[in-house]
Parts: C-alpha cells; structure tokens; sequence
C-alpha cells in the first residue's frame, strides 16, 4: 500500500512539474531569462576553457587598452584581459549569490518553521528578533557585518545571507501557522508521527512555491548587495576577479578607460535582470492566481 | 489617533534597544583592536594599553554595553577614535545631505513610480504594458553604484553639463537623486500596477460605474484611494532599502553624508561612529515606518477605527 | 413599455472556452410594474441586468445581438456618455453583495452624494444635505453621513446601497439579489423597505432572486430562468398558481412547506449544464421528469396563452398540459 501511495504522490509531483513548465514556456521572457542565467552557469563552470587568458595574468596585452580583436573588452591598468576576468567574475558572483541564498533561506526557513510551527513565546521573541533585523537597512547590517569581521569572501556570504534570514522566516511562518491548526496535523499528530517528521512533511511542501520564487529574487539581490559592498572595498579584496571590485578598480580610470566600468556593471545588470525576469516569471507560473 | 502614536512610540523602545544590542555585538566581533590601528604598529605595549584603557576597552562586553547605552541615552554617542569630536556632532554635520538626497528621491520616485504603475495597469497586456514592466524591472535591477558612474560617464565626462561629484549646489544633486530614486520609482510602479488590477476588478468600481459617475471620478476618487494604500505600505518597507542605497550613492558621488561617514568609519575602524551611525540609520528607518503608519491610517478608515478601537 | 429586452444574447470569451451566459432573453416591463427573475445561480440573471446597464465587462464579454429600448430610446445606440446619463439617474442598481459593493475607504454619505452631483446639477453641499435625507428615507440616522461602511452592519450597508439606487428618483432599478447576502430576519426588513420605496417613488422594479418567497412578496410579473433563457413567464398568480414548465414546478417543490410533511420536498436532480457545452434540444431536457423523445433533439418555441408564456415540448406539440 505505502509504495502505491507514494507512486500516487510522486505522479501527482510530476505532472504539477510539467503544469508549472507548461506555464512557464508560454512567457517568453522568463524563458529568455532562464537562458541567460544557464549560460551564465556554464560560463562559470567553463571558465578555464572559454577565458582567452588567466585572469589574474599581467601584461597580458597593453595596459588600459580599449576593445580590440584580442582583448575584446580591452585591458586594465595592469595589463589584465578583461574580458577573461568578467568570465571568471561569474564564478565568484553565482557562488556567493547561491551560498549567500543558501544561508538566508535555510536559517530562515528554519526559524519560520519552528516558530510557526509551536507558536507562543518562541514565536514571540524570534519574531521580535526579526523586527529588530528589519529595522536596520539590509545593505547597512551586512556592511556592518562586513566591516567588523573582515571583508573576505566567506563573510560577505555570511553578511549577505544573514541580512535575508528574515523574508524567508516570514513566508515560512505564514505558511506554518495556516497549516498548524488544520485536522491533518492533528491527524499526524494522533497516529504518532513526530514534530520534525510533520514539519518536513507538511509544512515545507506547502511554502515551497513562494520560498522558490523568493530565492530567485533573492540570489538577484545578493549578486547585487554583494557586488556593492565589494565595489565599496567591503567584499571581495583584489587581485580576485569579482565584479564589483573590478569596478571600484576601473572607477580611477573612467576618463581614460570607461570599458573598465562599463562591462562588468553591465554584466551584473544583465544577470540580476534575468534573473529577476526568470522569477517575476516563476511566481506567475507557479501561483496563476496572481496573474491577471 | 494620539494615544496610537503614543503606542507605536513605546513600541519602537525594545526594537531600538534589540538594535543597539545586535549593532553592539556585530562591532564587537571585530578581530582587529582599534587601539593598535590607532596608533600604528609602531606603539609600544603601555601605549596600547592606556588607549584601551581611555577608551573603556579593557572592560567586559557586558560593562561596556551598558556604558554604551546609558550614554546613548543621554545623547552621548561617544567620541570618534579618529577625530576626538563628539559623534552625534559628526552625524548631524552630515545629516543635512543624506536627508536632502532621501527626499529628493523618494518624492522622485512616487512622482514617477505612481503614474508609471498606473499607465501599465489601464494598458494591461499591451505594448505600453510590457514596456513599463521591462522599465520597472530594469530599474530594480540595475546596480546603483553602476548607473551612478555611467550617468558621471555620461553627463560629466562625455557631455560635461553636470557635476561629478560634490555636494553644496543643486546641480550636484541631479544625479545622485536619479541613481537613488530609480530602484524605488521601480518598486512603486510595480507596487501600483498590481494594486491597481486588484482594484478595478472590485465590486464597488462596479458600483461607481453603475451610478453614472464619470471616468474621472472613478480613477481618482474610487480606484486610486485603494491602490494607494498598498503602495504606501511598501514604500515603507522599501525606505530601508533606500538608506542602503544612501551609503552607496554617497559613495559614488563623494557626498559628505552619514553613509560615507559610516563608510569610512569602517575603513578606520572607527567603532562609536559605526555604532552611532547605523543606530541613527534605525532610527530614521523607524521614524519613516511610523509615520508611513499614520499616513495608513489616513488613507484606510478601517485601519483608523480599529487604532481608535487600542 | 418602460423597458423592453428583445432577444438579448450575450457570451463571455475565456480560456475554458465560450461560455453562453444569456441566449435571447425577452421581457418587458411596464411603467411601476415589477418583474421577478427567478432561477438558480448560474442561470444568467446577473448578466442579463449588467447587459441593461450596459456594464458588461467587454472582454471577456461580448453582446451578441439583442435590442433593449428604455422610455423608447435604443440604449445600445447611445453614446458613453449618453448612457452615463442613464445609469444611476433614469435606471439604478442594487448589488448582491453590500460588503464589497460600497467602497470602503468613503464615507456612506459621500457615496450617496456623488450620484445626485453627477446627475442633477447640485452643488457637494446642497448634494450632501439630500445625501442626508436619502439616508433618513433608508431609516438610517442622517448623522451616519460622516461614517465609512464598515461602520456599518450587512442589512445597513444595504440600505445605504438603496439610498444610492433611489437618490436620482429613477424610473427603474435593477435589484440583483439584494436579500442574498443577509441574515433571514434582515431579509424581510429590506424587501419590506424595498417595496414601500418603490410604491413611494413610483419606480419599476426588476428584482433578481433566486428566493420564490421574496418574488411573492414583491413582483407582479415572473420571468424564470434556466441555462440563459426564459422558460416560464407570466403573471404571479399564473407562475405560483398554474406553473406549466417542469423547471418551474420543480422550484416549487424545493420549498419547504411548514403545513405538510418534510418528505415532501424534493429536489431537482442533476446540476444545471455547463454554459460552454449547452445540451442539444431543450437544455432542460437532462434534468426533467417528463423529458420525452423530441425534447432531447428540438428546442422548444415560446408558446403563448392568456399572457403566459412558456417554452416545453409538452406544450408546443399537443398545446395541452398534464
């Protein structure tokens, strides 16, 4: 019987997968925005094989030169070829964007589970906790965050994450006391199972299409709060090619060598635009209520 | 409505002080000692330990919140490490850009996110629509710090008609308002949008039309006095955002606001202006929610009768 | 005739597919006469009142033909702004649902005022003292005017939705269930309040309901609806005395009756057909007790006697009922 309701479980998953992609194919948009941001993943896992030089190789042509044949984005002021270091950014850029989303999702979803899920005083204090992160500016708490740990890669995931914990406990909240009060629950409850068993079981499959849509939006944001706090010498320090800093670099040189500024801001405002088309598209797709 | 006020007041005290705490402690994470970069490597260990001493580092986290605290209270932020001046001194000389560049686009923002939302809303699904919505979601993507220095590139270098930096004379003020403005007015123009579709599909449009009032009148009156009540709410939610956008924007710009106050303060680790930086941030961002509110309340009687009501 | 519907088609287009909301419905209603359009939920006696005010949602909706002529002006030739003039001055509705038909964030006495601003040439003062008046009519306190409809309770944001019906003093109103969102002991307030404003002000009335007892209390003439069309239409005493459609007679039988046995109620069996996929023939034909061969392939033509009218295959072929 158990193998025959989980086959049940698993058809059901499967074609409500293909609705959501059914939708999903009609909006051309989030299909191009899906495109661009598979791309760019394979961009980031192929770096070395599709960068025409290394990205940290000095001299590899002349310095602060402008777009030509062999540096199709030209060079910076220490002769580095700039386009092989915007291909190498998106490494940085989609692993801290992940990681970071990965830190706020999990810790949020945790803590808007637990405290959905019992309620009382613990919702209270977290809850309260919560208001507390909103009230400083999410971009102010990970520049502090940054600024007193250091600025390094693994601190800026951790910054960037921390200061997201907070929508994703939120929807999972939402989601946790609709859910608690329901006779299914109770039902679990009665034929034994236990609180973890219910949450992972009940509560999380009932958030998922939000907590997905919200953590699309939510990589955009960090690709772009952790571009920002590197362009602020906050994040990732050079010679590692990480965009921001790449821009923060060029700015000196923005009489001279505006390509310096201009390809890798264009390059974070294309992937965070993709992504957030892919998202807006997501949502839609998932939830066909919203759209209208 | 007073004692609401008066309410939502009392209410702020355990989130300030939460925030006080949680700055606190992010500060003091800090591997580095002040102390030393302070005085530069070169200072012998005696030294050091007289400028902690000075500086109340030797004490206990605990102690030394408290102290931190107490002093706050009486509007005591400490001292800079770096320039010995009174940080609230330091924070209200640079007060004055960040409030003007905070108002300057958020009235920017409304002024162009409200009407953009609208026009997609009453050309759903057309040209006009897709148009605004690929505007709105540009301008919610593009990085600040980005558009700044190609608006600089553009309109200082290229076309030199406006300065690239500074503050003191309006001009300065053009493109720094815009870069800050352009991720709200996106928001807000979303925001409207999806309001606005909520709305008009309600039934007490359907009543106006019904009673013969004129297109007008309906939009203005019936329609927009609902779309706005969300908008408002997440022009509130976003304003933090904004202050985010404050520090970079100040960067991008050489404005001598609190944001690059801050900034630089983290460069020296220059913890009482840290501190006392992000904690005039919150507050602001808290005083900016309840007044957003009280406009709420304004805008939605049934939100008014129930404050009447606590 | 005050008004007169002639052969009023009207579908909506939708993903699911063409839905036949109402196919070609006629009536006319006299100076101070009241209609009742009876029929279950579905049945298209919403979009048949949208269609005389002419606020159908175009699209999804589209009217397909029909002519419907009020004081002897064709109202689809009008122009917008002709027809503005009409709706809530010459003809007025009352919606279903009074929590969500009043606009919450405005004042009870504010609504009111605007549609007397709109159409009679008032200033907001002189506007608002009628406003006033209008709320006394409604047997609400005139001092209410200040306050926001969730002020207020279902069957007085009721009253406020006649108040605005009735401030222009039209020649009709559309009442679309009016009584259906409200508690029974409110209900008969309201029909009560109806009526009486209605004789007051000398109104015809169109009264949309799915409640036999209340189009009992209030309407001279019945039209029944099923599957957007009218099945049965005649006066009172002909529709609750000699009912002849099966459809109808089954409507009678689903109301309790205090003197008789419980058992005896009995529901039509089935559910009404999916406006998109209409059955051929008689689209009652499914459901009735007395179907027959030809009622599954012909479609029943009007019959007339004495003023009633109904459309069965039990009439039109023989010419005699049971």
């Amino acid at each position: 019987m158990p193998v025959k309701k989980d086959a049940v479980k698993k058809d059901r998953r499967q074609s409500q997968i293909g609705e959501i992609w059914r939708r999903l194919r009609v909006n051309k948009g989030a299909v191009a925005g899906l495109c661009v941001i598979l791309l760019l993943t394979a961009m980031a896992v192929f770096a070395p094989w599709l960068a025409p030089y290394g990205p940290n190789k000095m001299n590899a042509g002349p310095r602060l030169a402008a777009s030509s044949l062999k540096h199709p984005l030209g060079t910076d002021s220490f002769g580095r070829d700039q386009l092989s270091r915007v291909i190498y950014g998106a490494r940085i850029s989609l692993y801290v964007g992940f990681i970071a989303v990965g830190i706020g999702a999990v810790c949020g979803g945790f803590i808007g589970a637990v405290v959905g899920y019992y309620g009382g005083r613990i919702d209270n204090i977290l809850m309260r906790l919560m208001d507390v992160l909103l009230a400083v500016p999410q971009t102010i708490l990970a520049i502090a965050i940054v600024g007193a740990l250091g600025a390094n890669l693994v601190n800026l995931m951790i910054a960037v994450g921390v200061s997201q914990i907070p929508r994703y406990a939120r929807i999972v909240r939402a989601s946790a006391l609709s859910v608690r009060g329901q006779e299914f629950i109770e039902a679990a409850r009665a034929i034994g199972a236990s609180d973890l068993r219910i949450i992972v079981e009940n509560i999380l499959p009932n958030c998922m299409a939000p907590i997905i849509v919200q953590s699309t939006l939510g990589v955009a944001s960090a690709i772009l709060s952790a571009a920002a706090l590197s362009f602020l010498g906050l994040g990732i320090q050079p010679p590692t090619p990480e965009w921001g800093s790449m821009l923060s670099l060029g700015r000196q040189y923005m009489r001279n060598a505006p390509h310096l500024t201009f390809y890798p801001g264009l390059i974070i405002a294309v992937v965070v635009l993709s992504l957030n088309i892919f998202g807006d598209g997501l949502r839609d797709a998932l939830d066909p209520r919203l759209r209208q | 409505m007073l004692r609401y006020i008066f309410k939502r007041i009392v209410f702020l005290v355990p989130v300030l002080l939460g925030v006080s705490i949680l700055i606190f402690v992010i500060i003091h994470l800090a591997p580095g000692d002040p102390a030393e970069t302070l005085l530069g490597p070169s200072a012998t260990a005696q030294d050091l330990a007289e400028l902690r001493e000075q500086l109340g580092l030797d004490k206990s986290l605990v102690l030394q919140y408290f102290t931190f605290l107490t002093n706050t209270l009486k509007g005591d932020f400490g001292r800079s490490i770096r320039t010995n001046n009174s940080v609230l001194e330091e924070l209200l000389d640079r007060f004055e850009p960040s409030l003007m560049l905070a108002i300057f686009s958020m009235t920017l923002a409304v002024a162009a996110g409200i009407p953009l939302g609208v026009l997609a809303a009453l050309r759903q699904n057309t040209w006009v629509d897709t148009l605004c919505n690929f505007v709105a979601l540009l301008g919610f993507s593009l990085p600040g710090f980005w558009l700044g220095l190609m608006l600089m590139l553009l309109f200082s270098i290229m076309v030199p008609i406006l300065p690239s930096s500074g503050y003191g004379e309006w001009k300065q003020l053009i493109m720094p308002t815009v870069v800050l403005a352009t991720n709200t007015t996106a928001v807000i123009a979303r925001m409207t949008r999806s309001s606005m579709l909520e709305v008009v599909r309600q039934d007490y449009v359907r009543t106006a039309k019904a009673k013969g009032l004129n297109g007008r009148l309906i939009l203005l009156r019936h329609i927009m006095s609902n779309v706005l009540i969300p908008v408002v709410t997440v022009v509130g939610l976003h304003f933090g955002h904004m202050l985010g956008g404050v520090v970079i924007t100040e960067t991008v710009f050489s404005i001598p606001g609190v944001g690059r106050l801050i900034i630089d303060a983290i460069r020296f680790q220059d913890y009482p202006v840290v501190q006392g930086g992000i904690l005039f941030f919150a507050f602001c961002l808290s005083l900016v929610n309840l007044g957003v509110d009280l406009i709420y309340a304004l805008l939605d009687p049934r939100i008014k009768a129930q404050y009447r009501a606590g | 005739m005050l008004l007169s519907v002639k052969d009023l088609c009207v579908k909506y287009v939708t993903f699911e597919g063409i839905v036949h909301a109402v196919n070609g419905v006629s009536f006319d209603i006299p100076e101070r006469g009241t209609l009742g359009l009876v029929g279950e939920s579905g049945a298209g006696k919403t979009t048949t009142a949208l269609s005389l005010m002419r606020l159908i949602p175009v699209p999804p909706g589209i009217v397909e033909r029909g002519k419907i002529s009020f004081e002897g002006r064709d109202l689809d030739a009008l122009s917008g702004e002709e027809m503005k003039k009409i709706r809530g001055n010459r003809i007025s509705m009352i919606f279903q649902d009074p929590m969500t038909s009043l606009n919450p964030v405005l004042t009870v006495g504010l609504q009111i005022a605007e549609t007397i601003a709109a159409h009679q040439n008032m200033s907001e003062r002189e506007a608002m003292k009628k406003a006033r008046e209008m709320l006394e009519k409604v047997q609400i306190p005139a001092a209410r005017y200040k306050e926001y409809p969730h002020e207020f309770s279902g069957g007085m944001r009721q009253r406020v939705g006649i108040a605005m019906a009735l401030a222009c003093n039209p020649r009709m109103i559309i009442a679309d269930e009016p009584t259906t969102a409200l508690d029974v002991t409110i209900q008969a307030q309201v029909i009560e309040l109806m009526r009486d404003l209605r004789d007051e002000f000398s109104t015809a009335m169109m009264l949309i309901t799915h409640d036999l007892g209340v189009v009992g209390e209030v309407c001279d003439r019945v039209a029944v609806m099923y599957a957007g069309e009218i099945v049965e239409e005649g006066s009172l005493e002909q529709i609750f005395e000699h009912a002849r459609h099966p459809y109808t007679n089954g409507l009678f039988r689903c109301i309790p009756d205090i003197d008789e046995d419980n058992s005896r109620i009995q529901p039509i069996s089935g559910l009404m057909p999916d406006p998109c996929d209409l059955p051929a023939g008689c689209c009652f034909h499914p459901r009735c007790p007395e179907c027959m061969e030809i009622c599954r392939t012909r479609k029943p033509a009007p019959f007339t006697e004495n003023g009633q009218m109904v459309r069965c295959c039990l009439y039109t072929r023989g010419g005699a009922g049971q």
